[in-house]
């Protein structure tokens, strides 16, 4: 089955992953950026083995500074606590008032692994299995406070209504996790997933699991292939793929206007060809680069009304036109509070 | 101790630490000034009167699993919270100054992961990050996390110490050239080695604090903490527990001024003594709702004691010491003794089940006018039972609006409380010195 062709507008997001900065304004500066060319998201990568701070937390402290960005840090699976994984960002979504989403990853090297001591480096398959089942149980525990679970109701002196709270008895290869969630429902519902699908292991977790996927090419044929292919797969997995949103992840560099301005052009080109739902620029410098990229290509794309000129709504899933997810624990007439 | 009077330049200087209202009865939801416990401005607003009062840090507590009574989830106090790490990271993005204390569990987390999460919070804050330093009772709570598990009590604390030693290693891993050095900490609870991802933090290491007043808890505390939270008692219980913590640090090479004892204390305000009584009264009243005062009695006696009336008198069957009633809270060990005084104070006093409840639980601290509260904790610091205070407001997130207002000024008055910050960092309002660098 062929994909349709893909609609305005272009979703754009941007990585802010550069060397090594500690200073919380650097990463505010940015995000305010990317904030001003309306973009949809910034990313920002992670590792235990490289130099660089905690990229939730790193967003977390950008939250308060901005106001609609979306904030997607990613976060590995292999060596943290998967309760701990679904607090976090939850409370990113709660701090951010619904612009949280998260990209998970996994460590196969020798030296994560021992930098905890825990368990031995593992292969990619066994580590993108667990963290498929990391992304399940995460969804899970959102979903294990129904969002009207509290009630403060003083005549019968209940804070909350606990048969809206849910244990999710999970049962993993690695782990289990009795639950319920300590954090409530997040303002998201579920924060969005973000899946780099570029390799085998991680695709496989995007069609199950991944709001966004992101497809490293430099090749619109071959991301409209990679698109059609998670589409179909995400159908397969009983998931509509309209739910679905396929980004190119480029590496861009961006020296003069003239560079940011033929970016516009390409973007318009894929985009004409149907090839991806959006892009994922990761800035070779993000400071010189996401400041061209917002002066001159975003202003062709909006004038060629391929990229908004306001963000019309409030959250992240608004911003790439993502329903709410209904709760899966939700009794009988669950989803009354769901929006579309 | 000298008998002479202080004079503001050379008085002792008090402590001040806000607790955000947790998920006990302390904190009243059911009144109608009661806002959310979640939403990011509640922690927001409280934060900021914090800082406006210019106390030294805010504490986030941390629960890794909702507590449980009678098997099902305990529903009549708040129940729910933020991450903590996460809600401080963003927490330092609209304050300046002050401190940001984030309880994470020694138990169910690792000191790789736990080390780099206090350094960033270190960076993102400019220097404002503390870390409450806690141990997990039970395989209830490890049923959320894969080491899953039951530490026993002994080999909680010497994993704890063993955590707080391999964080600080990790701290002092990256050379005075910024280069980071390979380290390698091979002991008893984790075998681990490569190098540290983030550099040297604003304060070098973050503030440690440790909460709990056994004797585990205190030799931990004089070895290795900067800050002690500790439960309030009369001031001569306090003096007790002062001269006894402080009398440990010798032994570990520190000096008396190394580790700040804070008792967490609640506190009630009034235009006039009596009126505050009667606010305290009726506070005691809301966070000893009828459901309450059942369940108070329920988690002593280790029995379901829901046919009793709790406006009628004390059950006569006596508590049963092997009970698995309650799961997620402190154990109590001493229920026969507990309840033997509840049935001499009700019989005494003629009191009902909900009355003796709130007769002998959570009688708050410091009750008064600004002006005697102001005095009363001054008295407990410079009369050597505390450093100063964590203050729990029974209010979310209001309850600090008038301590910050009204008792504020008057200790600043006294000569007792800054009236600016003179550092940057936590270390700094704590007069804590800079770590010595063992890298």
């Amino acid at each position: 089955m062929s994909a349709p062709l893909v609609r305005s507008p272009v979703h754009l997001a941007v990585s802010l992953d550069g060397a090594g900065r500690y200073d919380p304004g650097y990463f505010v500066e940015l995000a305010r950026l990317a904030e001003q060319g309306t973009l949809d998201f910034v990313t920002l990568g992670d590792s235990f083995a490289k130099p660089g701070l905690d990229a939730l937390a790193v967003l977390s402290r950008v939250a308060p500074a901005t106001g609609r960005i979306g904030l997607v840090p990613v976060v590995n699976t292999t060596h943290t606590e998967p309760f701990h994984v679904s607090s976090a960002v939850a409370t990113l979504d709660w701090v951010s008032r619904g612009r949280a989403g998260w990209s998970p990853e996994v460590s196969t090297s020798e030296a994560e692994a021992r930098l905890f001591g825990r368990r031995p480096a593992a292969r990619a398959a066994e580590l993108w299995h667990e963290a498929r089942e990391v992304a399940d149980v995460a969804a899970k525990l959102w979903d294990s406070w129904e969002d009207d679970a509290e009630i403060r109701d003083a005549p019968t002196g209940r804070f909350i209504d606990r048969d809206k709270l849910h244990y999710v008895d999970f049962e993993g290869r690695t782990f289990s996790v009795r639950g319920p969630a300590i954090v409530p429902r997040p303002p998201q519902g579920h924060p969005v997933t973000v899946v780099d699908a570029t390799a085998a292991e991680p695709r496989a977790a995007a069609v199950r699991h991944a709001d966004v996927a992101l497809v490293r090419t430099q090749d619109p044929l071959a991301a409209r292939t990679a698109r059609g292919e998670l589409r179909d797969r995400t159908r397969a997995h009983g998931r509509d793929p309209e739910r679905l949103r396929v980004l190119g992840s480029l590496p861009v560099a961006l020296s003069t206007t003239a560079d940011a301005v033929e970016l516009a052009g390409l973007i318009g080109d894929w985009h004409e060809e149907g090839a991806v739902d959006g892009f994922h620029l990761r800035l070779a410098d993000p400071e010189r680069d996401l400041a061209l990229l917002v002066k001159a290509t975003v202003p062709v794309l909006q004038h060629r009304c391929l990229l908004r000129r306001f963000y019309p709504g409030a959250t992240l899933r608004e911003h790439l036109g993502l329903a709410r997810p209904v709760n899966q624990y939700a009794t009988a007439g669950g989803g009354r509070h769901e929006r579309d | 101790m000298s008998a002479t009077e202080n004079t503001s330049a050379t008085k002792k200087q008090i402590h001040l630490a806000a607790h955000f209202p947790g998920v006990n009865n302390t904190t009243v939801w059911a009144d109608p000034r009661s806002r959310s416990q979640i939403d990011f401005s509640s922690f927001e607003h409280l934060a900021r009167t914090a800082e406006r009062g210019k106390f030294d840090f805010f504490f986030l507590a941390e629960g890794l699993r909702l507590r449980e009574h009678k098997g099902r989830i305990h529903d009549l106090d708040v129940v729910g919270r933020p991450e903590s790490i996460t809600l401080l990271s963003a927490l330092a993005a609209v304050t300046d100054w002050l401190g940001l204390a984030a309880t994470v569990n020694a138990t169910f987390n690792e000191p790789y992961e736990t080390a780099r999460r206090f350094a960033s919070l270190d960076h993102l804050s400019g220097g404002r990050a503390a870390w409450n330093v806690v141990t997990s009772p039970d395989a209830f709570t490890g049923e959320n996390f894969r080491r899953g598990g039951f530490l026993d009590r002994g080999d909680r604390y010497t994993r704890a110490a063993e955590f707080v030693a391999t964080a600080r290693e990790l701290w002092d891993s990256w050379g005075p050239d910024g280069v980071p050095r390979p380290f390698a900490h091979h002991g008893q609870h984790f075998s681990i080695e490569g190098k540290f991802g983030v550099p040297p933090s604003p304060q070098g290491h973050p503030v440690v604090i440790q909460a709990g007043d056994s004797g585990e808890g205190r030799e931990f505390a004089a070895a290795a903490a900067d800050v002690i939270f500790t439960r309030h008692g009369t001031l001569e219980a306090g003096r007790a527990f002062y001269a006894d913590v402080k009398g440990r640090l010798a032994q570990y090479g520190r000096e008396p001024d190394d580790l700040k004892i804070m008792p967490g204390v609640t506190f009630v305000l009034g235009d006039t003594a009596a009126e505050a009584q009667e606010k305290a009264a009726e506070i005691r009243h809301q966070q000893v709702s009828p459901q309450n005062a059942i369940l108070a009695l329920e988690q002593i006696w280790g029995r379901d004691l829901s046919a009793y009336d709790p406006d009628g008198p004390l059950p006569a069957v006596d508590p049963d010491p092997d009970s698995a009633l309650v799961q997620g809270r402190v154990k109590i060990t001493n229920a026969l003794e507990i309840a033997a005084k509840w049935r001499a104070l009700s019989e005494a006093k003629g009191l009902s089940i909900r009355q003796t409840v709130i007769e002998t639980t959570g009688r708050q601290s410091f009750i008064g006018t600004p002006e005697t509260v102001a005095a009363e904790l001054d008295a407990f610091v410079q009369g050597g039972a505390a450093d100063g205070f964590i203050l729990v407001p029974h209010l979310t997130p209001g309850g600090l609006d008038d301590f910050v207002d009204q008792v504020v000024p008057r200790l600043q008055e006294r000569g007792a409380f800054r009236t600016e910050y003179s550092g940057s960092t936590l270390r700094s309002h704590l007069g804590l010195r800079t770590p010595v660098w063992k890298g």
